[in-house]
Formats: structure tokens, sequence, C-alpha cells
């Protein structure tokens, strides 16, 4: 047991941070987010090329870096505190799992290379309705020939709108299937839709009698619904990290402008009622921190054939607590910075509120606090999901 | 960053629970989950008793040194202890002020006969030890210490005067490390020694403060004129403040996690009431009950955090949200543990203020934000120390 970073995990998270600072400031988030792709396009490559960082917990066999999930939680902290604008989160997090776990030999071997390079970039579709978890799943998959006919209409996907890949959530007869679908497939269109958090671009994607070969299937017909569990819980391990760099970042720049913004004759950081707020968020990022790490090291170890089985079955709900608890540091360290930062803080010009509606919206995101928690009070209270 | 544990480490947590599983019962049976916060005046003697018994199978101070008597264990291991005696329902620890904090004191700043004195008592479970820090008027402003000790070369003793509060398990202790002025005159931190004092003396009386909750652990106790040898002084005279402040890093070890095995049980009690009284159907107990779960998880990642990496005495972040956030916490846990009883919460076990488990628990928790340094200090400490803002301001008489 040794829950604290490596000497080369503290060096990945080192150099992650010296990067992102430099490429992904204020302006550059500013740029991106204003831009129909939601993404600078030159960044990408330099994240791929240069950095490797899709590659990172995709095994070496895969053209991979074979590194593991807490090795992609620091990365997405520290991309949570500069805001980052990429194909990562939906790539990486979202759509990587899904093939790590669901794909066959030859569909990860197929894609997860292009994934690793950045030569390709991918989302997963699940969600047709306003339904959290499986029970938004209501996108139509029928069994036709050697392959499937997907139809209907997938809303809230992450980057949905660039994405190479899609890995569609579809129910059949026998339930729900997962399937690879390459986004120029006949039958697939996606609408950008303006969101308030523009820092993360949602599309609607929109099926229409789209065929797909019987190689589109990820694992067996009707088995998907556990494999899509699964994936989302990875999701959230990953986003939770993400968020808890944002509430640390919040935490930061509040720091900074309290300790220079000078009424009645002394910083304003001096008065106890900021202190004490201050020392709240703190409390909020420690603990949220310590929630995403947890999960991370939970999903190493269920990602790894090899991994303690004990704490790989802690995955489910060490995922839905850090989804929770993130959440809810991230929100209130950002709408505390707004409050702290006083007047500026409500301007456009100020980033709080960059912090704010990135918070918000990934607050939604993948499950809301509200419905992780009633979750995990069924398995505490030894009830059947 | 690793959280599974070894295979030897797992031998070893099965080599805890079967001793655990021998000896606590017989004569120990009825301390099983018995003297926890809340509940440190029950049991006394039985409780000395026990120690003894953990003494001789080498279960006491077992993250100590060798050479100090301990077994010294990883802190993997330490953390398995702990975690299995907590969950065996091991009694709260007569001995946990001479172990956690004056032993690992004597053993920083000691002389080599200090040690030889005082440690082996502490190991064997037959020396106990209390804490004579606040004051009337030290609470929070604990450098404003009034209490005063004079070294009498004639006797070659000190002598001490004053009055202390908040003293748990005074009237069960024999020893008592105690802040005091040995400068007369000195103000706030300077002039302070820490001095080790004999509570059986005609100079000591100790009387117990009656709380809220109906019971008492802790105490005043008053010195007049009371004694102990000129060589019971820790460091030189006017290091109280030095030590006082690094005993505090002590206080935040792996002790924790079994009063995170405590705050377990209790949640454990509070879900299971909760499933036979119907309140798990109630949507806002469930989104509450899962909370205080989730907050638990967190209390026990933090700890996991602050015991590994690097240990350079430096007290980290999330060393230095602990206190506020466990206290926090518990007190949460004690309504939660109300408004899942229903109306039944306010039905004592008998007269005249009998309470039950997690109404005493529910009423003590409210000491848990105030003891040990408030949550308001907590946060003072935080924002100057961990966030680097202006200190308060000093206002000197």
């Amino acid at each position: 047991m040794e829950f604290a970073f490596s000497d080369e995990q503290e060096m990945i998270r080192t150099s992650a941070e010296a990067f992102l600072a430099d490429v992904s400031d204020s302006a550059a988030v500013r740029a991106a987010m204003a831009s129909e792709q939601g993404y600078d396009p030159t960044l990408w490559q330099r994240l791929c090329g240069e950095m490797v960082w899709p590659a990172i917990h995709i095994p070496e066999q895969y053209g991979g870096l074979g590194l593991g999930f807490v090795e992609l939680a620091i990365l997405l902290e520290q991309m949570g505190r500069r805001l980052l604008c990429s194909p990562f989160f939906a790539t990486a997090c979202l759509a990587t799992p899904a093939l790590l776990l669901g794909g066959s030999d030859a569909q990860k071997a197929r894609w997860l290379p292009q994934l690793a390079e950045g030569s390709l970039t991918a989302t997963l579709a699940y969600a047709s309705d306003n339904r959290q978890g499986l029970d938004a799943v209501q996108a139509s998959a029928r069994a036709e020939g050697e392959g499937f006919v997907l139809d209907g209409v997938l809303r809230h996907v992450v980057d949905g709108h660039s994405a190479d890949l899609l890995i569609v959530a579809a129910r059949g007869a026998q339930g729900i299937s997962l399937f690879a679908v390459d986004a120029t497939t006949p039958g697939v269109s996606r609408r950008l839709k303006p969101t308030l958090d523009q820092t993360r671009k949602l599309a609607e994607v929109q099926l229409e009698q789209v065929y797909v070969g019987a190689d589109a299937l990820l694992g067996e017909a009707g088995q998907g619904g556990p494999l899509l569990e699964r994936v989302l819980q990875l999701a959230c391990a990953a986003l939770a990290a993400e968020q808890t760099g944002g509430a640390q970042q919040a935490l930061d720049l509040t720091l900074a402008y309290i300790q220079e913004r000078q009424q009645f004759g002394r910083p304003i950081a001096s008065f106890q009622a900021i202190k004490h707020r201050a020392a709240d968020m703190m409390l909020e990022v420690e603990c949220a921190r310590s929630a995403a790490y947890y999960a991370a090291c939970a999903a190493q170890e269920m990602l790894d054939t090899q991994g303690d089985a004990f704490v790989a079955a802690e995955l489910p709900l060490a995922a839905a607590l850090a989804k929770a608890r993130c959440s809810e540091a991230f929100f209130h360290c950002a709408a505390e910075s707004i409050q702290l930062h006083g007047g500026v803080g409500f301007t456009w010009e100020y980033d709080p509120h960059l912090y704010f509606k990135r918070a918000r919206a990934s607050e939604a995101f993948l499950g809301a606090p509200s419905w992780h928690r009633e979750r995990i009070a069924t398995a505490l209270m030894g009830e059947s999901a | 960053m690793k959280i599974s544990f070894s295979a030897a480490d797992e031998a070893f947590r099965a080599e805890v629970a079967a001793w655990l599983a021998d000896n606590l019962g017989g004569e120990f049976e009825q301390l099983r989950f018995r003297g926890g916060p809340g509940d440190e005046h029950s049991f006394p003697e039985e409780r000395k008793a026990w120690e003894r018994k953990l003494a001789k199978g080498r279960w006491t101070c077992v993250g100590w040194a060798p050479e100090h008597g301990g077994r010294g264990l990883s802190i993997s291991q330490q953390v398995i202890f702990h975690e299995e005696y907590a969950r065996a329902g091991g009694p709260g620890r007569m001995g946990h002020i001479g172990e956690g904090l004056a032993g690992p004191t004597i053993a920083a700043f000691g002389t080599a006969e200090q040690q030889r004195r005082f440690l082996p008592g502490i190991v064997a479970g037959t020396e106990f030890w209390c804490q004579g820090y606040s004051e009337p008027g030290a609470g929070s402003d604990l450098a404003n210490v009034k209490t005063r000790a004079v070294l009498d070369e004639a006797s070659g003793k000190w002598r001490i005067s004053g009055q202390k509060v908040w003293t748990s398990l005074a009237h069960e202790s024999e020893w008592c490390f105690v802040i005091a002025r040995t400068t007369p005159g000195s103000v706030g931190h300077q002039g302070l020694s820490f001095l080790l004092v004999p509570m059986a003396q005609p100079g000591v009386t100790v009387r117990p403060i009656e709380q809220l909750t109906g019971t008492s652990e802790f105490n005043e106790v008053f010195f007049d004129e009371a004694e102990t040898d000129a060589t019971n002084i820790l460091g030189a005279p006017g290091d109280g403040w030095k030590i006082a402040m690094a005993l505090l890093g002590f206080e935040r070890g792996v002790s924790t996690l079994g009063q995170q095995m405590l705050f377990q049980n209790e949640l454990e009690e509070i879900i299971r009431i909760a499933r036979a009284n119907g309140a798990a159907r109630d949507p806002l107990l469930r989104q509450r009950i899962a909370e205080a779960w989730g907050g638990l998880r967190i209390l026990r990642y933090n700890s996991l955090r602050m015991l590994s990496g690097a240990q350079d005495g430096a007290l980290r972040r999330e060393a230095m949200i602990y206190k506020l956030n466990w206290a926090s916490w518990h007190a949460d846990l004690g309504k939660l543990a109300m408004d899942v009883l229903g109306p039944d919460a306010e039905l004592l076990e008998d007269g005249p203020y009998q309470l039950g488990r997690l109404q005493s628990m529910f009423l003590f928790s409210r000491s848990d934000t105030i003891y040990g340094g408030t949550n308001e200090i907590q946060r003072n400490i935080i924002a100057e120390r961990a966030l680097g803002m202006p200190r308060e301001p000093r206002v000197r008489a």
C-alpha cells in the first residue's frame, strides 16, 4: 500500500503541468472555445506527437505506452486545471476504455493504434434522453443480414460533431449492445449544439438506417449493458480527476486575486471571513483529490488482468463517490471563486466564469451527484439496483 | 500509487485478527466496542487490565521503534493493526495518550535517561498519561498559559501552581505532561516549559466536569505547589512551545484509522436501524446516508495519503485538513443518527439520563468540532499555513 505518486508519476505530473501552463492559458482556451471545432488542431497534434498522451493507457502491443489509469488521471487533473479544450477526454476516457474492455483482438488492432497516435478521434454516444446511466440508452439496434441497423437520436455526445469514430450504445431484442461506428457511415448525421460551457462541445448525433457490419459489434449482442456500466465507471473516475484539477485551479486563481486585492487598506485575504472560505475550499479540493486518486487506483486494478480483485471490486462505488464529491467540490470552488473575486468575478474578462461553467457542465455529465449517491445508497441498503 | 496490500501484509492481518479473536473474550468480552469517545469513563480498571494483556502480546506501541520497546511496524502494518483492532471491537485505549502523544514526544525530545524511565511503563500498560495543555484562559489561545513552575534549587524540585481544564483521563493517570510558564513575566510562546508531573500527590486535585452528556470524561486539574523532580523537564526551560507544537504532529498518525473504524461501526448501526424502521425508504435520508458513507471513505483515503509518501515530518495539506474534516463529518453523523431514529431518538434507555449509544454519540459529537482545536482555529491554521494567507493580528496587552 503506497497511496502517493511514484517518482515516475511525479515526473509525468510536473511535465504535464508545465506543458499545459504554456499551451492552454486563458487566451488559448478562449480561442478554442469560440471555434466551431472546439479545439486547436495544431495543439492536438502536439499532444499526440510530442506528449503521446492519448497512448498513455493503451497496451504496447496496440501502439500505446502501456501505462495505467493512475497515469491517465494525473494528466486529466492537469488538463482540468487549465480547462484544456481538446478531444482527449472523449477519445481517451470514453471511447478507448470501451475498446479496451469490449473489443476483440481484431477490433483493438484496428482502432487502438490509430487512437494511440491521435490520427483518429473518437467518442461515446449512449444517451437518447435526459435520463442518467443505462436508462438513457434508447437508440435501437436490429440484426439484419450479417450486420445490424441502427436508428435513433443520441444526445449530449461529447465532441460528437468532430469525432471520427463513434462508440454507439443501442437497444436490441436481447438488450443493449455497443458498436464501433465510423462517423462517415451513411445515415449518420451530426449537429453541434451551442452549450453553456463552451470549453466542452456537445453534439446531437442522428442515426437513420445506419447499417454496420458484424465487425462493429463490441462483445456479444445484447450483452453491452455491463460493458457500458464499466465504461461509464471508468469515465467517472477520469472525469473526477479532471474536476479535481478544475477545483484546485479555481482555488489557486482566487488565492492569487485575494492576496493582491486591497480594501480598507489591507489585502482582503487578511479578513477571517475570506480566510475561512478559502480554507473550506482547500478542504473540498483535498477530499476531491483523495476520492479521485482512489477511484483511479481501483480503475487500474480493474483494467489490469493481474490486478487485486478486492480493490477492483471497489470500482463501482469508488467511481460513484469520486464523481459525486469531485463534482460538488469543483462547483463549490468555482462558485466561491466568483464570489471572492467580487465584481470582476462577474465579468467575461476574468476567468472564474469559465471554471464555473465547466464545473456545472461536468456535474451533470455522466450522472449528477444525487444520482450517484442514490446508487451508493442502494448498495449500502443491500437492495438490488 | 497502489492501494492494495501485499501478501505479507495480509498474513499480518490474519495474525492480528487471530490474536484478537483469542484474547478479546472471557473477562474482556464486556469491553468490546466500549470506552471510545463519549464512553471513556466506562470500565477504567478493566480497560487497564486489557492494556496489560495487549502488552503481553506486544500489541501496544506497535509503531514505536524497537529500541523504545515497539514493534517498528511499517505504515501498512500499523494501518492493518488499527483496522483489525477496531473491527474486532477492541475497547477504547486507556493508554492512547501515552502511546500516541507522551511517548513519541519523550522519544523525540527526552534524554536517554528520561526514555529509560518513562517509555517502558507506557509499553507495558502500567503507567498512564494525561495532557495538561488547556486552561480556563488558554483554550484556542494556548500560548496564554498562566500555570507557572519554579525550580526550587534547595529541594531539587519544580513547584507548579495553576489550573488545567478539559483533561481527559486525569483521574486515571499516573502522569501528566504540563505546559507551564517557567520564566516569570514572560508572555505568549516565550518562557514556557514542558514538564512531566506525577498525579498522585497532595498538590494535585482532579475534579470531573459534568458534560452535556451527563457523563464526565474531562476534568479540571488544580496544581497547588505540586512537585516534580528537576530532571522531569523535556528539552530546556523555554522549549515548551516548540515541543508542544511538535506533539500536535504526532496526533495525526495511524491511530486515525482506528478512529475511522469506530465511525464505520456507528454508520453500520445507523444503516441497520434505517433498514429496520423504514427510514431507508426516505429519499433524503438515503442521500445523507450515502453522503456519510462517502465522507468516511474519504477520511480513510486522506489518512492513507497522509501516511504514504515521504515521512519528512512536514505537515502536508491532507494532514492539515484532517481534524476539520473528521470533526465536521462526525457532527453530521450524529444528527443523521437522530434523524434516522426519528421519534424514538427521544426515548432514553433508562433514567435518570442513561443514553443509548447513538444518543451518546449525537451529543458527544458536539465536542468534536471544539476540542483539539476548534473548527474556526483549524480554518485559521489551514488558511495561514497551507494557503499562505496573512496571519491573524495579535493584540498585545
